[in-house]
């Protein structure tokens, strides 16, 4: 996932928290429990993150994500870049991507 | 697949942010948006958003978005207005207001900007007329995003209900961002997981935000056309044409 905020950066533990916040908004303790969220990985530069959940959850967790507005106290948005199953996948597509990107 | 966003509500006094607006569009996916232009918009200034979108490779659907004060008022502006934009949109703030909207076969969209449940008129009456007239249910993204807690929870219950019975008369649903800010855009992949919130499954959201517009967009075009006649008839050649061969 990407995060764009316009105000300056936004660090792991706010990321972290406002996309927890939001699956609890939407959908309770349970959904929460349900999810299985953990932040794999951030990268406060680029603003790239690795989001692990549970695959039965998903579509859950990605409307939580499309609805985060705020990280922290300011104005944000976060975009779901691409999902997989396996985190070694991933990261091997992001690699592909960002290398034809440049 | 080719996405739509028929609400795109970008500034069009601040052309920076109007260019950024469009850039994220592009950016995020969207291969057409649908910019709401007043009724007295010049030339010139379609014209120069125009070529603002097809420099990101954008596909610009000029769209009148009425919010008329009484049913013969919409009827007057349609009258004057219709022909000039490719796609017309009343916003609804009165049932007498929904239910003329619904009925007239030159309205495109009908939209309800309030999140508050009692003032939001859309229910059989309107759904039934506006399946006759072809009349789309446009839902913006931008209001699901921008309301919390108790607001938001009573919005996505009527929303819920707003989308069944739109399905149940036939009447196509189109989601659209209604952004007034970049930060308010999302992926339309992103758009379509949200809309699972008030009951839109993923491969309607999609169509939703893709081929339904593109359907209303086309179907507009197409009357516009000079060649256009009436529903099912359109011409073909040309008594000049003819001779010259």
């Amino acid at each position: 996932m990407k995060v764009e905020c316009e105000e300056g950066g936004v660090d792991q533990r706010a990321v972290s928290d406002a996309v927890w916040n939001s699956v609890l908004r939407l959908f309770g303790e349970v959904g929460c429990s349900q999810a299985g969220l953990y932040l794999v990985h951030f990268d406060e530069e680029e603003k790239y993150g690795v989001l692990r959940c549970s695959h039965k959850a998903l579509p859950m967790v990605k409307a939580a994500i499309a609805s985060v507005t705020k990280i922290g106290n300011k104005p944000a948005a976060i975009h779901v870049l691409r999902v997989s199953g396996s985190i070694k996948t991933l990261r091997r597509k992001v690699d592909v991507q960002t290398l034809r990107a440049s | 697949m080719k996405f739509s966003d028929l609400h795109l509500r970008v500034p069009l006094n601040d052309w920076e942010k109007t260019r950024r607006m469009i850039a994220k569009s592009f950016e995020l996916g969207y291969s057409r948006v649908g910019v709401p232009l007043p009724p007295s918009t010049k030339q010139e200034i379609i014209d120069r958003l125009r070529r603002v979108c097809e420099e990101f490779g954008v596909d610009l659907v000029t769209r009148l978005e009425l919010l008329p004060r009484s049913s013969s008022e919409l009827l007057g502006s349609l009258r004057r207005f219709r022909r000039q934009f490719e796609v017309v949109s009343v916003l609804c703030v009165s049932k007498p207001l929904a239910r003329q909207a619904a009925k007239d076969r030159r309205v495109d969209l009908l939209s309800f900007p309030a999140v508050e449940p009692r003032k939001r008129f859309f229910d059989w009456a309107e759904a039934e007329l506006a399946s006759r007239s072809k009349a789309a249910f446009e839902i913006d993204l931008a209001q699901v995003l921008s309301v919390e807690g108790f607001s938001r929870i009573i919005f996505l219950s009527r929303l819920r209900k707003e989308v069944v019975t739109a399905k149940s008369y036939g009447v196509p649903v189109v989601l659209s961002s209604g952004a007034a800010d970049p930060l308010l855009l999302r992926k339309p992949q992103d758009y379509a997981s949200l809309a699972l919130l008030f009951g839109i499954e993923a491969p309607y959201a999609l169509e939703a935000l893709s081929t339904i517009p593109a359907g209303v967009v086309e179907r507009n075009r197409l009357k516009q056309d000079a060649d256009y006649v009436a529903p099912g008839i359109r011409i073909v050649r040309r008594k000049g044409s003819l001779e010259n061969r």
